[in-house]
Order: structure tokens, then sequence, then C-alpha cells
């Protein structure tokens, strides 16, 4: 995106993002990847009600890990704003330190996840196997919370190179909307796991 | 930061024949490829078409010119003597040609042309700007496209061939493997993965075309004074953000089902199958006013132009896409009154289908209100788009027959269907065609010929309702949509004469897109040089030299009226181009900086 910058020198009609083009650009992608979770959710809304013998979520999956890593990644969502303020009060040791701890809670949240899984696939809970009832339970679980951690997975690679290419202190200052717009994907992730962690886990 | 590659690339420097070509990062260049890509789709989609054609005309007869192949080719295991033993086209090539017909000509003709090869052409030089918002995203949508094609077109080279399962690929026939009645599994399943690396494609796409318009409009261009075309792009960008990511998740499952054994849409354990219509439709009726859309924005251009009047009710023309677009998310039941559904909610479908006839009656009247009194210029473009607005008339009322559930569950299936979709998305090809003929001079520099594009219509437009009016005959008489030999039923057999007449003005409306070729490839090398505009036309682009170099304009361009001012009191010329600044111009209006 770093071609955007450059353009917005020029004067043009009434632009919604001036500072970036790709700040308006990530927003247009979010929109776009809501309506492919969305889809996601939907389909398991209408797997789980049409199902006779769908098991209590809780039961099955436990909600005491789900729970910390909720936790875990809004405590990272609160290091991102951090990270972001530091970078836009010119404070590259700050950044450099919370955007740190981001990567570092979606490490920590991606070997939670790693671990849960293992567990789970010993335990009997295959990808379309399931002894607790409806083999959709298993299915939808491993698909919603595999695409979510695939959107995590791409997070930490995209926050660590904000990290690497910032550590000169590149994004700070006036260039801070790059990591703007790293923190509007990665706020977007979190929320998506709330959704998740509610449907999935909890109702 | 500061060197970026948008400020380096719109720069006067030359680039090699490979990046120029091919990894370019201009829009114009990734147009063009697009352009070309969905062309030469349309020769392999057009060709599937006529052999589905010899078909129904002339069942299990060897296709035309089979007599060349000796005997020990067919006795031998070629690809094709297999596919079509003795050149007659089995049951099982027969779903395959229908399928991928669809496929090509929505996914791989219309949607790369219209939206890849027009939209990047067009929408940053309309709107006054040097390129995209995001070049290199724009070159990787082409190049994400690409493995798509080719993935779609080795699906007709795997064991079992390509998929059969009809282009909407109702589950569970296409979810299992075994119930499509092939050896080996790999046609849906490449056609799904196919489908769903496009989504990635046209994801991109939405997203340089939403950034770009919102962000980058040059001063003075205000939305309310952008090209219909750009506000038709617009829409579908949106359209296509919000729908293509649905039928990319329900792609996914499918293949989870087809390959992982998973039960998404198999009752047997415990999936739905309705789940895939609603999720296919969810997507699939949107998807129509993604292809028809951009066919409405060019007409209205084509058709101000050479009327040399203002188009009738711009901002009605605006607002009744933008209806037509949020219409469209709430009548996607109205493709499964047949699947089982509650009368109640058949009812609701059936009213916000109707609805849908309002803003498309506001645009055609427009049209209409457009041409009333005008002195027309008769251009192959001007006979094009007139054609679009009479086609899509026809499409767009036999629409209303099927919107209404008791109506439609007689002809549900047939071929009124057939007639129905071809007067509406086969018709879009007139507007690809409009776009092209009045495009062309500003894409490649020079002239196309009108002697041979005014043939063109004229054939193609003959020969278009020979094809496709009958049918409407033939599904009232309960031609079912899908067969494979219509001879086999005692009550087709008296239409067969119809369906043989058809096959033949089907295969001449093939054979007149020759005269296409002729042009198309002939003013490319030989054709006059374009001036910078030809069509005496108002918009952008026709400032812009032809064809208009990186960065597109000499100077930058600033906005100082909407984009239809032609025949106006205030200069002697009949086009007032956006760019031009009159002297004492209408106080107040000029775009601030």
């Amino acid at each position: 995106m770093s071609e955007a910058v450059a353009m917005h020198e020029e004067s043009y009609e009434t632009p919604l993002t001036p500072e970036s083009w790709g700040k308006l650009g990530m927003w247009v992608f979010l929109v776009g990847d809501a309506m492919s979770f969305g889809t996601l959710l939907a389909a398991y809304g209408a797997m789980r009600y049409s199902s006779g013998d769908w098991p209590i979520p809780a039961d099955v999956l436990g909600v005491a890990l789900s729970g910390f890593m909720t936790f875990l990644l809004i405590c990272s969502s609160v290091t991102m704003v951090k990270g972001l303020e530091a970078a836009q009060k010119n404070d590259l040791d700050g950044f450099l330190r919370h955007i740190g701890l981001t990567i570092l809670g979606g490490l920590i949240f991606l070997g939670l996840q790693a671990y849960e899984w293992t567990h789970f696939i010993q335990g009997g809970l295959g990808f379309a196997a399931n002894p607790w009832g409806s083999p959709l339970f298993s299915t939808t679980f491993y698909v919603i919370t595999g695409f979510h951690g695939m959107h995590v997975t791409g997070g930490v690679i995209y926050l660590a190179c904000i990290w690497f290419k910032g550590r000169n202190g590149a994004y700070c200052g006036e260039n801070a909307s790059q990591v703007e717009i790293a923190g509007l994907y990665w706020h977007f992730v979190d929320l998506v796991w709330i959704m998740v962690f509610t449907f999935i886990y909890l109702l | 930061m500061s060197e970026s590659s948008a400020a380096t690339h719109a720069g006067h420097h030359r680039e090699g024949f490979v990046k120029h070509y091919f990894f370019s990062l201009d829009h114009k260049m990734i147009g063009r490829q697009f352009l070309f890509t969905g062309l030469f789709m349309l020769v392999i989609g057009g060709l599937l078409a006529m052999m589905v054609r010899w078909q129904l005309g002339y069942p299990e007869e060897p296709l035309p010119f089979m007599g060349g192949f000796s005997e020990d080719f067919w006795d031998g295991e070629s690809w094709w003597a297999q596919t079509a033993p003795f050149g007659i086209v089995t049951s099982e090539f027969y779903n395959t040609l229908f399928t991928m017909h669809a496929t090509i000509m929505i996914f791989f003709v219309v949607m790369p042309i219209m939206i890849g090869g027009f939209g990047n052409f067009l929408v940053p030089i309309c709107i006054g700007a040097k390129d995209m918002a995001f070049p290199t995203l724009n070159m990787l949508s082409y190049w994400t496209f690409v493995p798509g094609v080719l993935l779609m077109l080795l699906s007709f080279f795997v064991p079992g061939g390509a998929a059969g399962g009809g282009w909407t690929s109702y589950a569970p026939l296409a979810a299992v493997p075994d119930y499509a009645g092939v050896e080996g599994h790999w046609g849906v399943t490449l056609w799904c993965i196919s489908l769903f690396i496009i989504g990635f494609s046209s994801l991109m796409g939405s997203i340089n075309y939403i950034t770009t318009i919102i962000n980058m409009r040059a001063p003075g261009m205000r939305l309310f004074r952008m090209p219909l075309t750009i506000w038709s792009l617009f829409i579908v960008a949106i359209l296509l953000l919000l729908a293509l990511p649905v039928l990319t998740s329900a792609l996914a499952m499918m293949v989870f089902d087809r390959l992982f054994g998973t039960n998404f849409f198999i009752p047997d354990g415990g999936g739905e199958p309705l789940l895939w219509q609603h999720l296919f439709w969810f997507f699939g009726h949107p998807e129509v006013y993604v292809l028809v859309l951009p066919a409405m924005g060019v007409t209205s251009d084509v058709l101000s132009t050479f009327a040399r009047k203002p188009i009738f009710g711009y901002r009605a023309m605006v607002y009744s896409m933008c209806a037509i677009a949020f219409l469209s998310w709430v009548v996607w039941g109205h493709h499964m009154f047949q699947s089982g559904m509650d009368p109640v909610l058949g009812t609701a479908f059936t009213l916000t289908t109707m609805l849908i006839a309002v803003p498309s009656a506001i645009k055609t009247f427009n049209w209409l209100g457009t041409l009333w009194g005008s002195s027309i210029r008769f251009t192959t473009a001007m006979w094009f788009a007139l054609g679009f607005v009479s086609l899509f008339t026809i499409g767009g009322l036999s629409g209303i027959f099927m919107a209404s559930t008791p109506v439609d569950i007689f002809i549900h299936d047939t071929y009124y269907i057939v007639a129905h979709i071809h007067y509406v998305v086969a018709g879009i090809i007139f507007g690809i065609f409009a776009g092209l003929y009045f495009w062309f001079p500003k894409m490649f520099g020079r002239m196309m010929s009108e002697t041979l594009g005014k043939l063109h219509f004229l054939l193609t437009f003959v020969f278009f309702n020979l094809t496709f009016f009958p049918m409407h005959f033939l599904g009232v008489g309960g031609h079912m949509r899908r067969i494979y030999n219509p001879e086999q039923y005692e009550f087709l057999q008296p239409w067969q004469e119809m369906n043989t007449f058809i096959t033949m003005m089907a295969l001449c409306l093939g054979a007149s897109q020759i005269f296409f070729a002729i042009n198309f490839i002939g003013s490319l090398i030989w054709g006059r040089r374009a001036e910078d505009n030809p069509w005496e036309a108002n918009t952008l682009e026709w400032d812009a030299p032809s064809p208009p170099p990186h960065g597109n304009f000499l100077e930058d361009p600033v906005v100082y009226r909407g984009a239809y001012e032609y025949s106006s009191p205030e200069v002697e010329e009949d086009w007032l181009p956006q760019s031009v600044y009159l002297e004492p111009a209408v106080a107040g209006e000029e775009g601030h900086d």
C-alpha cells in the first residue's frame, strides 16, 4: 500500500480518507471479509437449527480455555491501540514494544488453538466425525475456528512486517496511518473472534 | 515511503516487453488483458453453445467437420475420441457442455470484459485519475484471475470431464462425486476451486474500484457528475464485494463435502441441500445485476452521445441503479419456488421481484426519453446500444412472468427460462459490443470499420432474435431446460422442427461473429488512426490522447459540469466536454480546489 501514500499529495475531489488510500481499501476489504464469516456463521446457524442431535457446545468444547483465548485477543487489541498511539506520538520504543506484545498475543492465541485442536482430535472429534452427535457440529467448529485462525496467522505475519519495517521509525509520526490500517485488520479479527466465541462455544 | 510505485509508474519511462504487456501496473493495460482474456473465452463459450445446439437440433448425429477423422482416430485413446465417440455428443459430455457454457459466459466472459476490461480501463480515466488506487493489487487481480481460467479449461481434460451439474451446481448432485455418474470427481472440484480463485480476483478489483472512485475523483468531479458507466461500475463493485464472499464460502463448504467427507449439503449426515441453493442464489441474484448494470451504464453513455442530447433523468438513472442493487438482495427466493417453500414466503419473494420492474422501467423509459426528438447518429455503437435496450425490454418483461409463483411453477426449468436468461445475459453482449465499438478508438488508438460493424450488428441482431425468441414457445410447450435428447419424449416430437430451426439460426449467429473478429483484429492492425475525440463526446477519457499514455492526461483535468451536456445553448458545437471552462460559467458551479 506504499503507492497509496504518495498519491495524496495531489488534489482530489473530497477524498474520504485523504491521509491514505490504504485505509479505505482496508475498510472495503473488511466488509467483504465480514461477508465470508457471515456466510459461514449463517450456515452454522441453519445446520444447528435443523439438527436434532446437536450437542451443547460448552459440554464438548469447554469454555475455560476459549474464554482465556478471548481475553488474550482483547488484550492484544489494547496493545495494538497503544502501539498506534505510540507511533503517532513518535515514540519508537513504545511502538515496537506494543506491536511486539500484540504479535506475542497472536502467537500465544495460535499456540493455544493448536493445543485445543490437538486435544479435541485425540478425543475423537474429527473433521467429519463427532461421537457426541451431529458430525456437522465438529465440521463447523473446525471450519469456522480454522478460518479465523488463518486470519490470526495472516495478522501476525502482517504485524511482523509492520514491526520489522518500522523498527527504524518509518511508521512514526505522520506515517502512522500504515499502523492504523494494520490495526483495523487486527481489531476486525478480534471482533470476529468474539462472534465466533459466542456462537460456537457459548450459545 | 516517499518513493512510491505509483509515482514512478506515472512517470514516462520505457519498460521491457514483458513488464509492459504482461506484468503492467497500468490500469489501461490490465484492462486490455482482461478484455483479451474475456474475448478468448467468448470464443470457447460460444463453441460450447454451438455443440449444445447441434445436439438439440440434430440429436445424436455426428458434429459437423467430423468426417476428416479416420477410423483409427476414433478407435484411439485421444481425449476427443473418448469424449465424443465418432463426433457424437454423449449425454455426459452434453451435461458438461451446457454447464461450462454458462459458467464461462458468466464468470469468464461478461465479468472480465465488463468489469475487468471496461472497469479497469474506464474507472480511473473517466474520473480524471492517473491510475487505480492500488496498481499492484490491480495487477495481482489479473494474475489471480488467470489460474482460475486455466483450471476451468483444464477441467475438460480430467477423468470424467468437466463439471456437469449445471452452472448452479445444486447439491447433493454436485456435492457427492458418485451422483454425477462419471468416473472421477475432479470436474466439479476444479470448477469449485476455479470460481474460488476468481472470487479473490474479484475482491481485489472491488477494493480498487471503490477506493479509486471514492478517493481519486478529479477536482470538480462530484459523485453526481460521474458518467453513468462509472456509477454502474461503482455499484457493481459494491455488489461484488458483498456477494462473491458468500459464494466463496459456499464453494469452500462444497469442496469439503466432496473431498473430506463432510455433510454441509448432504442429508445423510444432517446437512441441508437447500442451504446450497439459498447461499448460491443469495450470491446469484446480485450477480445477475453485476452482469447487467455495466451494460446499462455503457448503453446510457452511448445513447446520450449519439442522440446528442443529455441523458433523460440523470439522477433518476443513478437512483434506479441503486434501487436495483438494493432489491437484488431480497429476491433470491424466486429461483427456488419449485424447491419447496412456504407459500407466504413465496408471495413475499414474488412481490420484491416485481418491485425490480419499477426501477428497470424507469431506466428503459429514460433511455426512450433520451432518444425522443433527437437527431440520432447511427454509428455501430449506437445500433448495439439500441439493440441492448430492445433485448433488455423483452428479457425484462419475460422476467415478470417468472416472478409470479403460479406461472413460474409451470415454466420453471423449461426453455422459457433459457429464452429469458439469454435475452438478458446474452443481451448484455450487445452492451459489450456497444462499449467495444465506442471505446475501441480510445483503447487502441485506431477506428473500427463502421461498415463491417453495421453488418455485424444486423446479422447478430436478426439471428439472435431468431435463435432465442422461439425458445419462449418451446418452453411453454413444455420443453425441459437441460434434457439431452428431446426426441426421446413423445410430447416434444412435434417441436423438433423448431429445435432444428433454432439450431440453424444459432449456427448463423455464431458465424456472424466472424465479421466482428475480422473487424477487431483488422482494425487493430490497419485501422485508421483515431483522433482524441472521434465521437465528439463529453467525458474525460476523450480529453486524453488515443491511446492514453501512462498517467492518462497531458495536464491534470478539472471538471466543470456533468457528463451529458450535449446540444448545450452555451456553445456553438453540440457537445460541451466536462473539462472545458466557460468564461461566464454557470454561477457557483465550478469545482472547488
